[in-house]
């Protein structure tokens, strides 16, 4: 009779689990995270070893193909600006006055030295355009009840093979991601928190990003504050405006 | 009874001519080989030492646990401090901060958009202080292919397989970028000073030189260093001096828990060049003792054939009433000159030999193009005062060896069938 009990509770879950279409709550992911343009500053705090770092930046993006971000602080970044047309990123670095681009394999590298790479920054497609997701199961995490997730690159050009997510069910805003590479090994996880509701989405004003092949404890990035689809003047977007 | 022996070996050259020439070509040989086995364990200890190693390295010892990842967060702080101790402590040691970075060079269209970009590995050395030894030490003046050397700030030195893939010249300006010591990134336009070549592929593909203050400055490293190296006096590497001093300087900072407190290795500890120093006195050792053994054999043979051909004679020597063991004894004695002869003429010769090379050098840098050591492609023979002695040990002992084994038949033969021989 117990025997019985078990299968049927363990069916049922697996029913429940299925009744949630993954393609749906990928969608409702990708609403809450994606726009036509944002406008944002923000501030990123890098946990070295030896001592931390916070920058300060304006971004401006439109879509998934073009982002503009200049650097603020610290007085030795001030002023550097990044360009990410499509696939290719342009920086232009005011003491050097040169607009270098940045491809190949250093789109791997860090970040100004934080857990992001520039692949990460880089990245602004939507989820369900990039991966192949299935409910693996369902957890609480933070006290809020998740669906967890396994996504599976569905394209070729993708920084991360795979990903585990843990989304919030009732806002379905990914809480943790963890990100693996093809062979399997798991490269970075991120925490978001601080979820706030802007312009009817639920959106991550903190994320922490962890590179667990690095030491220290990762990087904060902090949103201070954002706009979500704002006009934006096309000039912003070419490769003259990174030297005005 | 010495100038008889002499007088024999000289006028009766079929007795002396053949061991002679054994022994010399053996101790020609082993002189030979002996210089350049040296020579060859001297350019890879200072070619390793002078770009790697040093005699002695100090390094925070988080870094020495992640050296190969040349991780500039985790370098020396306070090195004016740092080298004032150890320039009061040790005052015979030369003692040269250093940094070693890596990045990109990016290379301007005429527009100054990227044209081509390749990633380097940087090496910052004191080369603009007056006092500094480190360009003579790196030998940049002797590695320049074209334009000069470092003379003013924000110069560089190129690679030269670097500058011919990207069609680099002597004064075009380049810019480098990468991360500084805290992580942030760097941009710095550099003009290219000059191309060296230093005939090691794991230089030649993408190094680049500069000078230690601008690297400090590029890379937000003020009095900051990856590690400090030291030389020690006539830079020659000497294992027992540098052993001492570095288990003085580790004793000093050995109660500290702080992973940046600064850590000295030698250079045997490092690059394998313990097992290298073994391995090469290992391989004298086993030439010396095969040496002594194959010549050995070749003069037993020789003296058992000169044997034979005095059978005769040391049957008169006997029937005359000489003594076996006296006979045996001036055998000997006559294989002692001889040995001494072929040892002197097999030294002289592989000294020559090794003089000339010692001066022209053999280049294999063609035969090196893949490999990634720390060879210089040019060998030359290392000359040392045990060169000038060291065959006369295999040419003496071996000429004895054999002339002791074939003499045996003389303790064979038996005074009553004497006669019956000679008279046959």
């Amino acid at each position: 009779m117990k025997k019985l009990v078990s299968v049927f509770l363990a069916l049922l879950y697996i029913l429940t689990a299925n009744a949630q279409d993954p393609v749906k709550i990928l969608d409702e992911v990708d609403k809450n995270l994606s726009a036509d343009s944002r406008i944002l500053d923000s501030k990123m705090i890098v946990y070295g070893k030896r001592n931390d770092r916070t920058m300060t930046a304006h971004s401006i993006t439109m879509g998934d193909k073009k982002a503009f971000t200049e650097y603020l602080s610290p007085a030795r970044d001030k002023g550097t600006k990044m360009l990410k047309l499509d696939k290719e990123l342009w920086m232009y670095s005011p003491s050097t006055d040169r607009t270098i681009m940045i491809s190949g394999h250093m789109l791997r590298q860090s970040l100004m030295g934080s857990d992001l790479s520039y692949e990460d920054m880089m990245e602004d497609r939507k989820l369900n355009e990039l991966y192949k997701a299935v409910i693996s199961g369902e957890e609480t995490l933070d006290n809020r009840a998740c669906y967890v997730m396994q996504l599976t690159a569905k394209v070729p050009d993708v920084a991360y093979y795979s990903m585990k997510l843990w989304v919030d069910k009732e806002r379905l805003i990914p809480l943790r991601q963890e990100l693996f590479g093809k062979s399997g090994q798991l490269l970075k996880h991120i925490t978001l928190s601080d979820i706030k509701r802007i312009d009817n989405r639920w959106f991550p004003m903190k994320m922490n990003y962890k590179d667990v092949l690095k030491d220290g404890k990762g990087t904060d990035w902090i949103i201070q504050s954002i706009q979500f689809d704002q006009p934006i003047p096309k000039h912003v977007f070419s490769k003259a405006s990174l030297k005005q | 009874m010495t100038q008889f022996l002499w007088k024999g070996i000289i006028r009766d050259k079929r007795r002396s001519l053949l061991p002679c020439i054994v022994v010399a070509i053996g101790v020609f040989f082993l002189v030979f080989l002996h210089g350049l086995i040296g020579g060859m364990e001297n350019n890879m200890i200072s070619m390793t030492a002078n770009f790697e190693t040093g005699h002695l390295k100090i390094m925070t010892r988080a870094y020495s646990e992640n050296e190969e990842q040349k991780p500039l967060d985790l370098a020396l702080l306070d090195i004016d401090l740092l080298l004032s101790d150890l320039k009061k402590e040790y005052p015979e040691v030369d003692w040269n901060p250093r940094v070693s970075f890596g990045g990109l060079l990016d290379i301007p269209d005429s527009t100054g958009e990227t044209l081509a970009q390749g990633p380097v590995s940087g090496m910052a050395y004191n080369l603009l202080s007056a006092e500094s030894h480190e360009a003579k030490r790196m030998g940049l003046e002797k590695a320049l292919v074209s334009g000069r050397l470092i003379r003013r700030p924000m110069e560089v030195l190129i690679s030269a397989d670097f500058a011919e893939r990207f069609k680099v010249q002597p004064e075009d300006t380049l810019t480098f970028f990468g991360s500084t010591m805290y992580g942030s990134m760097t941009f710095t336009n550099l003009s290219v000073a000059g191309i060296v070549r230093f005939g090691t592929a794991a230089l030649d593909r993408g190094a680049i030189i500069l000078d230690l203050q601008d690297a400090r400055q590029l890379l937000d490293m003020e009095n900051a260093a990856s590690e400090v190296l030291g030389f020690l006096p006539q830079e020659l590497y000497n294992d027992k001096q540098a052993e001492s001093i570095k288990t003085a300087f580790n004793n000093q900072h050995n109660d500290s828990m702080d992973e940046y407190a600064p850590v000295m290795l030698q250079l045997a500890d490092q690059n394998f060049m313990r097992e290298m120093l073994d391995y090469t006195s290992s391989v004298t050792t086993i030439m010396i003792f095969l040496l002594i053994l194959v010549l050995s054999i070749v003069l037993w043979n020789t003296g058992i054939l000169g044997g034979i051909r005095r059978y005769n004679e040391f049957g008169v020597r006997l029937a005359l009433g000489e003594e076996k063991k006296h006979i045996y004894r001036s055998l000997l004695t006559e294989s002692f000159f001889i040995g001494i002869i072929g040892s002197c003429i097999g030294t002289l010769l592989g000294l020559c030999l090794s003089f000339y090379i010692s001066k022209y050098g053999i280049d294999y840098g063609p035969m090196m193009e893949n490999i990634s050591m720390m060879i210089d492609p040019v060998i030359r023979s290392q000359i040392t005062p045990a060169m000038y002695v060291i065959g006369f040990i295999p040419g003496v002992l071996s000429m004895l060896t054999g002339t002791a084994l074939a003499g045996i038949g003389i303790y064979k033969r038996k005074t009553a069938t004497l006669f019956k021989e000679l008279e046959g």
